[in-house]
């Protein structure tokens, strides 16, 4: 570890948690219960990977506001990467007090 | 209505501008001051003098008095307080009708308040603690040209805070190696980096040159990462004229973001800076070179949390805050004293956090703290735990001493943070575990890896010099 490493030519990222390893089932469950815990509206986005730096991504069905059975978050996040396997799927957290989104990340990497 | 008469000569200030049973009005800008009085000068004529000097009075009667109304127009002592744990202070409550101010102008509002008065001979020492601005003088003013909520927007970034990095050696480096550490800093995983402050456009680096190389860092980093990036090019200049100049070339490069040194560029310059920022659509990082000569000394000047006020009238969409944990003063209860009256909406007065009045900021938005100065990946649980989501949070040597590099250094502080951020999501205590949150996370990120095993032993625990009053009644 003592010898300087070259770091590797950069890598596509896709903002929060996308540099920890990939999020296991049990870990996005509780990212789920968290953004849910905060009052927040569930919404779901999904996009081919070349068109992921806009804003805008396709929205899956509309947010599911008030939906707070982490069950049927998971199940909509599923059946979004089902019908779209080769797109980026990420979850939002509408925050409708702070007029912003309180938290984005992305569940199914194209690719990964 | 012609019931006064004049007589020449000098009046106790008392008779005139110490008002115990005055009700302040909801339209009445409010201070605080911290007094200590000559010996032998009695407190309600300190009060007094302080409101008197800071508002209509001066040392004589003149005629000219009688051809106003003084009654409407003075500033009045209404309230005198003991300071914990110092006899020989203490706190003297001031209410300033709204009229004595022009609208829009905190440079007015200091002139008075932090005029003359400071020099007053009567008084030993002096400090504004705290200052309420009424809700109809905030509605005068700017405020800040995006806030919190528009940069998210902007920027896509989510859920967690955003993380920068001041470029070092703060001096010396020609605009072509500069980019190359920006653009390092950011492929590596930052959001944004900084110009030091001291940087405006010597001769070693002229401003347009650092612009253009800068840019082309920032791009290139967005284009390979897939994220929004920024560097705050600071426009901090010796006229106004030239730093309008500089801005309107950031903007036409593609930048997201500028940045400037509001005490030692002055509050005209801010608040001019402020209003072409958002008609044109940028950011503002505001940096606070000064402030500690204003500031640290619990018994003269300035209280940070009434420069803070003032810059949010003023305008900026970030501004520094101190860190708690790094190598610079700030006291954490204080601190989270001023990084509330930064970011939300209404501010209950809170003695224990040095919070003084009620402040009402109605919808303006919040100001972003930036936590910048000596924080490396292991104050990343204590940063989380203290500021939340709504932060900067700015590893400067933390990133470019990272023993490869400033990429690996940028890669580390990311993974810290967003390790963190999920350690808390799941309900996790990130200070007291945050140990084994990094160490989990340094499994799979040996750049975080041997950022922990540098910086273990750095620590910086020397005792605030500025602690709050209240906490000096309870030590």
């Amino acid at each position: 570890m003592s010898e300087i490493q070259p770091y590797k030519a950069t890598e596509r990222r896709g903002e929060t948690f996308s540099y920890l390893p990939q999020l296991s089932p049990d870990k996005i469950t509780k990212q789920i219960q968290y953004l849910v815990s905060q009052g927040w509206n569930p919404s779901i986005e999904h996009t081919e990977p070349e068109k992921a730096f806009s804003h805008y991504w396709y929205m899956w069905k509309l947010p599911f506001f008030g939906e707070t059975s982490v069950a049927k978050i998971v199940a909509e996040l599923e059946a979004c990467h089902r019908a779209n396997p080769g797109h980026h799927v990420r979850l939002v957290g509408y925050d409708n007090y702070a007029q912003s989104q309180g938290t984005a990340f992305i569940v199914y990497r194209a690719g990964r | 209505m012609a019931e006064k008469t004049y007589t020449a000569g000098v009046k106790d200030y008392r008779k005139s501008y110490w008002t115990p049973d005055y009700v302040p009005l909801d339209t009445d800008l409010l201070a605080c001051f911290k007094i200590v009085a000559q010996a032998g000068v009695p407190r309600e004529e300190a009060a007094a003098a302080v409101a008197a000097e800071s508002s209509t009075g001066t040392w004589t009667t003149v005629w000219t008095d009688l051809l106003t109304d003084l009654d409407y127009y003075k500033g009045r002592a209404y309230r005198i307080e003991p300071v914990p744990g110092d006899p020989s202070a203490f706190y003297a409550f001031v209410a300033y009708p709204i009229d004595l101010f022009e609208e829009g102008s905190v440079v007015n509002v200091l002139t008075s308040l932090v005029g003359n008065v400071f020099g007053f001979k009567a008084l030993r020492s002096l400090r504004l603690e705290d200052v309420r601005f009424p809700i109809a003088y905030v509605k005068t003013c700017g405020g800040p040209p995006n806030g919190i909520q528009v940069e998210r927007d902007r920027l896509n970034k989510y859920g967690r805070a955003l993380l920068g990095c001041t470029i070092k050696p703060k001096l010396g480096l020609s605009a072509k190696n500069y980019g190359r550490a920006v653009y390092e800093c950011l492929r590596g995983g930052l959001d944004f980096t900084k110009d030091d402050e001291n940087i405006n456009s010597q001769p070693f680096m002229r401003w347009n040159h650092r612009f253009e190389f800068v840019m082309e860092a920032v791009h290139k980093a967005e284009a390979e990462t897939g994220e929004r990036k920024g560097h705050y090019l600071n426009v901090t200049a010796p006229t106004p004229e030239e730093m309008y100049k500089r801005a309107e070339f950031a903007k036409s490069l593609g930048a997201p973001i500028i940045m400037h040194d509001y005490l030692t560029g002055g509050f005209t310059a801010n608040t001019g800076l402020a209003n072409w920022c958002r008609n044109n659509g940028m950011l503002l990082h505001i940096h606070r070179a000064m402030h500690a000569v204003l500031d640290r000394n619990p018994y003269h000047g300035i209280h940070f949390r009434v420069l803070t006020k003032c810059l949010r009238l003023s305008g900026g969409d970030h501004l520094h805050s101190g860190t708690v944990v790094g190598k610079l003063e700030g006291d954490r209860e204080a601190t989270l004293g001023w990084i509330d009256i930064m970011r939300e909406s209404f501010i209950p007065e809170n003695r224990n956090r040095g919070i003084f009045f009620d402040q009402d900021w109605g919808a303006m938005p919040g100001v972003m703290p930036v936590a910048s100065g000596g924080i490396h990946v292991w104050h990343m649980p204590a940063l989380v735990a203290i500021f939340g989501d709504d932060a900067c949070l700015q590893f400067g040597g933390g990133t470019l001493g990272h023993p490869w590099g400033n990429a690996a250094g940028a890669a580390a502080n990311r993974v810290a943070l967003e390790a963190c951020v999920e350690a808390r999501n799941q309900g996790r205590q990130v200070e007291r575990e945050g140990k084994e949150i990094l160490t989990e996370a340094a499994q799979s990120s040996p750049e975080l890896k041997i950022a922990m095993e540098t910086w273990k032993e750095i620590k910086f625990e020397f005792d605030t010099v500025d602690k709050l009053d209240i906490m000096k009644r309870t030590a």
